[in-house]
């Protein structure tokens, strides 16, 4: 209905000013973390024998964390030597025992979640709500789910049994450091792998810490181990001739060059890789919910998100509409010190994420999209960078086609259902997509034509251990959650 | 009277086609006798098959399960018609013997099989997800798209069609390259193909040598899985090729058991699918 | 005009646009996770007290209890610090025993008449009685809309009623309960706010519940009702109030709801002119925290007047 217009001059904005600040609220729980830290290798912490360390700073101030050990190859060989003489006895184990180890990991993770959520804030510069009310539950949940399963596996392949593959090398991101090592860990060891997991460089710790709980959960030693370092590390976990199967989570680049290097191995591969998911809007859509769809999809974790919704299509005839709605939210969103409980927007990881951020938003604008910042404070110290919006967006640009794992939001339109397919598809990757729309066939229609692994209809980032998270074409091969997640570390024989 | 030899070609989108390469390999019989020539397929020739492939594919993916299992019934019904001509193809001897006969028994066995799945491995293979949070979550598969498909030596029948059929069940196009030294039952599979309802360039068959065509399968970007049958050194060079593209790539053995009846599973669909997961928020 | 048949309810609901219930939810859950510590929270307590519309709406309501909740807002604790509520709200027949102890103050008197909380009496009954509150003093009038009327698509009839209420009123200002339990969804939640907003004056209110009901106000409905006054004010420039009632009970549940409002509705909402909590038990909590934050102790129950809740 047209709302009856008003003779009424009057101020059509909103005022999102300071009338009522929220104070500062930074959590005060400590995150115990250790000024050093070794390998863990078989059951204990050892120091590398490369003798060589590397800092691992706080995003959100540029201050010194801790001392990483620096892995070499002749640390990763004692991991993988450990891993496969571990591997013999954990694969004979009873399921049930596995599980019961398992349900233990989760049960001290949620014991520890405080701790575990503050050292993740300050190792990887995300909001301690996001930390304390995502990335802990979920991991705890991860554990916990898969722990059950370890003594179901029969019921998972009809016709075959799983046989577990061995010792299996892992190597995960920066933006999710406990959470996809929960994702590559749990499966692994229900189905009776053994491990040799690599975190990211810029976030090691809450996988350091992680270890202290599998020694008091009397996880036997070998059966988890984990080597610390940078790239060279990581080839060198990856290349290892005792590696059954190598599961991957970064970037399509790296993915690449793993998928060269395992070439001919007859090693399992699976890759979680890049994305630039289109987040359609239709007119019909709730908008004030797609919204919110839209700023979780994109802003989550600063937009260090494998699935962010990077690119939203809106249909024309609301385009404006939800521009303005976008922008009013925006106003609204708070960046700043992650350990802040208040605080929307956290950190940028490091200083290489931060700059590659900068560079793409700068190509945007040479490139003529119309950018949007809202006006906010951004702290002295640390690596932020604030929630932008282009619009204007053209399918060639750098900003729709890149991608850019940053709070950076491209905006597009179209007309039809057809046309939005077209666009959403129009990219090498396929991770996942959003649909806004009322209208239920509609959107099992879109749900069926788009090429992504995870489609989130009228909601966004949602995620759950019995859920298979995984992508089409460039965005890797494997799923991880669920059934389908868990066949992915066996043999089917 | 003079018999009218038949002049062997490839399948390609629904129709009969020599190599654009124009260039043949002579096949002798089993007393070494020329017998015919047959195309000796190039990098242009698997372009034209993928392009096939392409614009067959969508729309036999959207064909309802129902109906992919009937074509594939009907595919069995077609073979099994002209059973003793491709058992003779099959035994390199003109006629068939003890060996091919099985084998071509075996052949229609499983197409009956994986006709069978066209309509259920959904159920198998798909999943509704309990998720902790007010929304219905489920996973179900779709084809991957085109798959290459690179046939073994031994049973040159059954093996290629152990390696087709569980792609095409669900509603994956194939390229296929028969194998290289006994190709004479691909293409009288060609000919069976076109008769049946298999919409054409759902698969297409080329022959030739396999190292004019590895490196193409293995780097061509639209193609999107390979299931190849494959030495180290051929494994090898697909994995790399494919990195670029980052295709899916299943190497079974040279010494592969065709005639096991592990072939006879729905797990080997699975790996020619994407799992797709959709979440949807439950409320009024 | 609106149609009297019901495809017209169908009609507002797609001019309106849906509203998706878990969507809704997953907003006003981050609500609840803003950390409100210190000044700000002193700044809110202060800010929810001023905004209480002190309820007493008990069939056994005497001049006497009417009297005693009228102190009780013009001076809810004797720290001088704590500030006066917005008005009290009784019956229509406690207006006048009301008006002797508040008229002349800041305190405004709001009633609930039209026969609340069913509605169910002719309209000329529920108009003699929103004329005979204005007469007897009251500030105020809280209307409920017919729901039953809306639920069959009747939606000119419950619009004019609201129209006809609001002429009643003269210079009172008005607040449209909307029973939001009953109405049942998201969708219509958000269609009965606008159908109320597009007749009334800058002001003047939408308020989610009775309080008579097992639903009352939550999170949930309030936001919808929130970003439907957002829509309207940026759509007419005219700026709808907003009003829960029923079911906040402590100090850090008006909080949540203050946050959705600041979040929402910007500074300008943050006023008692523009939002009540129709409330009775909340007002104690709010003093109790404000003690609390003054002199650091946690607080017992019984220093506080009236309350029956004491151990």
């Amino acid at each position: 209905m047209p709302a009856k217009k008003s003779t009424r001059p009057a101020a059509r904005e909103l005022l999102f000013g300071d009338l009522w600040e929220y104070d500062p609220s930074p959590e005060s729980a400590p995150a115990f973390i250790e000024p050093r830290y070794g390998l863990f290798i078989n059951g204990r912490f050892i120091a590398p024998k490369t003798r060589k360390y590397f800092d691992s700073i706080s995003p959100r101030n540029e201050e010194k964390l801790a001392e990483i050990a620096l892995a070499g190859a002749a640390d990763v060989d004692a991991a993988y030597q450990a891993a496969a003489t571990a591997f013999i006895s954990w694969r004979k184990l009873p399921g049930a025992e596995r599980g019961k180890y398992l349900f233990r990991i989760a049960r001290l993770l949620q014991d520890r979640a405080r701790e575990f959520a503050v050292a993740e804030t300050l190792d990887g510069g995300k909001p301690i709500t996001e930390s304390r009310d995502f990335d802990l539950p979920m991991a705890a949940a991860h554990f916990f789910y898969h722990a059950g399963w370890a003594d179901k596996l029969d019921h998972l392949a009809p016709g075959r049994a799983l046989v577990p593959l061995g010792a299996i090398g892992q190597v995960i991101p920066w933006n999710f450091p406990l959470l996809m090592l929960a994702w590559k860990i749990a499966p692994a060891l229900a189905t009776g792998n053994t491990v040799v997991l690599k975190p990211a460089e810029t976030t090691s710790i809450t996988a350091l810490k992680f270890a202290s709980i599998l020694l008091d959960a009397g996880l036997p030693p070998g059966v988890v181990n984990i080597v610390t370092g940078a790239a060279e590390t990581g080839a060198a976990v990856v290349n290892h001739p005792l590696a059954a199967k190598i599961a991957f989570t970064g970037s399509t680049a790296v993915g690449k060059i793993i998928r060269h290097s395992l070439a001919g191995s007859a090693k399992r591969l699976t890759l979680e890789l890049g994305g630039k998911a289109a987040n359609i809007v239709f007119d019909d859509a709730p908008l004030d919910q797609a919204v919110e769809g839209i700023v979780n999809g994109i802003f989550f974790n600063q937009g260090h998100v494998c699935c962010a919704g990077a690119r939203l299509l809106v249909q024309e005839n609301v385009a404006r509409d939800l521009t303005a709605r976008l922008k009013r939210r925006l106003a609204t969103l708070r960046v700043g010190d992650p350990l802040d409980k208040n605080t929307d927007i956290g950190a940028i990881n490091s200083k290489q994420q931060l700059a590659k951020i900068q560079q793409l938003v700068q190509s945007g604008i040479d490139e003529g999209a119309e950018i949007h910042q809202p006006a906010c404070k951004l702290p002295a110290k640390g690596f932020y960078f604030p929630p932008t919006l282009f619009s204007g967006v053209a399918q060639s640009h750098r900003i729709a086609t890149e991608e850019i794992f940053g709070p950076v939001l491209s905006i597009l339109t179209f007309r039809t259902p057809e046309e939005a397919i077209e666009k959403a598809n129009n990219t090498p990757f396929g991770l996942s997509a959003g649909v806004w729309t009322d209208k239920g066939s509609k959107i099992l229609m879109m749900a069926s034509k788009l090429k992504a692994g995870v489609v989130w209809a009228n909601t966004y980032h949602k995620f759950d251990p019995s859920s298979p998270f995984g992508g089409y074409k460039q965005s890797g091969f494997g799923r991880e959650g669920g059934k389908h997640g868990l066949l992915d570390y066996a043999e089917l024989v | 009277m003079q018999k009218i030899p038949k002049t062997p070609k490839c399948y390609v989108g629904g129709a009969f086609v020599r190599s654009e390469s124009g260039r043949v390999a002579p096949l002798t019989d089993y007393a070494g006798n020329f017998f015919a020539n047959i195309p000796r397929c190039g990098a242009k020739d698997l372009r034209n098959a993928v392009q096939a492939a392409a614009k067959a594919g969508a729309g036999w993916a959207k064909r309802t399960p129902y109906n992919r299992a009937q074509i594939l019934y009907r595919l069995a019904e077609m073979i099994e018609s002209r059973s003793a001509e491709l058992a003779a193809a099959v035994s390199d001897r003109g006629s068939p013997d003890l060996q091919s006969i099985t084998e071509v028994s075996a052949t229609i066995s499983r197409i009956v099989y994986f006709a069978g799945w066209a309509d259920k491995y959904e159920q198998v293979l798909g999943s509704v997800n309990p998720v902790s949070s007010p929304h219905f979550n489920f996973t179900l598969t779709e084809p991957v798209g085109i798959v290459g498909v690179l046939a073994p030596e031994n049973a040159p029948l059954l093996g290629l069609l152990t390696l087709i059929l569980p792609i095409i069940t669900s509603g994956n196009s194939v390229v296929a390259l028969a194998s290289r030294s006994r190709p004479y039952p691909a293409i009288l599979l060609g000919e069976m193909l076109a008769t049946s309802d298999l919409p054409g360039g759902v698969v297409n068959l080329l022959t030739g040598e396999r190292k004019d065509l590895l490196a193409t399968f293995a780097t061509h970007q639209h193609i999107r899985a390979i299931a190849a049958v494959a030495d180290h050194a051929d494994a090898t060079a697909l994995e790399q090729g494919a990195a670029e593209s980052l295709k899916r790539v299943k190497i079974l053995s040279p010494q592969t058991d065709w005639f096991s009846p592990k072939h006879d599973s729905v797990w080997p669909i699975r790996d020619f699918t994407e799992a797709k997961t959709v979440w949807h928020p439950i409320g009024s | 005009m609106l149609p009297k048949t019901s495809p017209a309810l169908r009609r507002l609901l797609d001019d309106v646009g849906p509203v998706d219930e878990a969507g809704i939810q997953e907003r006003v859950t981050k609500y609840t996770t803003r950390s409100i510590k210190h000044g700000s929270k002193l700044f809110g307590l202060r800010l929810a007290l001023s905004m209480v519309d002190l309820t007493t709406l008990e069939g056994g309501d005497t001049p006497g209890k009417v009297a005693s909740l009228c102190r009780k807002a013009l001076r809810p604790h004797h720290a001088p610090s704590i500030p006066q509520v917005a008005a009290v709200c009784v019956y229509p027949s406690m207006v006048k025993h009301a008006a002797k102890h508040v008229k002349g103050t800041a305190v405004r008197i709001a009633s609930v008449a039209t026969a609340f909380p069913s509605g169910q009496t002719p309209l000329k009954s529920r108009l003699a009685e929103v004329r005979a509150a204005v007469s007897d003093g009251a500030d105020e009038i809280d209307m409920v809309i017919n729901r039953g009327a809306f639920l069959a698509g009747e939606l000119q009839l419950v619009q004019d009623e609201i129209v006809a209420v609001l002429e009643a009123c003269g210079d009172a200002t008005l607040k449209v309960i909307l029973e939001t339990g009953e109405l049942a969804t998201c969708d219509n939640i958000r269609a009965a706010s606008f159908l109320a907003m597009q007749v009334l004056r800058p002001g003047d209110f939408i308020k989610t519940s009775t309080g008579k009901t097992s639903a009352n106000a939550t999170l949930g409905n309030h936001q919808v009702m929130l970003d439907a006054i957002r829509d309207h004010f940026l759509a007419t420039g005219t700026a709808i109030a907003m009003k829960p009632a029923g079911g906040i009970r402590t100090a850090k549940q008006a909080l949540h709801f203050l946050v959705a409002v600041k979040e929402t509705l910007g500074d300008a909402w943050l006023t008692n002119t523009r939002y009540r909590f129709g409330a009775s038990a909340l007002l104690n909590e709010l003093v109790r925290q404000l003690e609390t934050q003054r002199t650091g102790a946690y607080q017992a129950p019984w220093t506080f007047t009236e309350d029956s809740t004491g151990y």
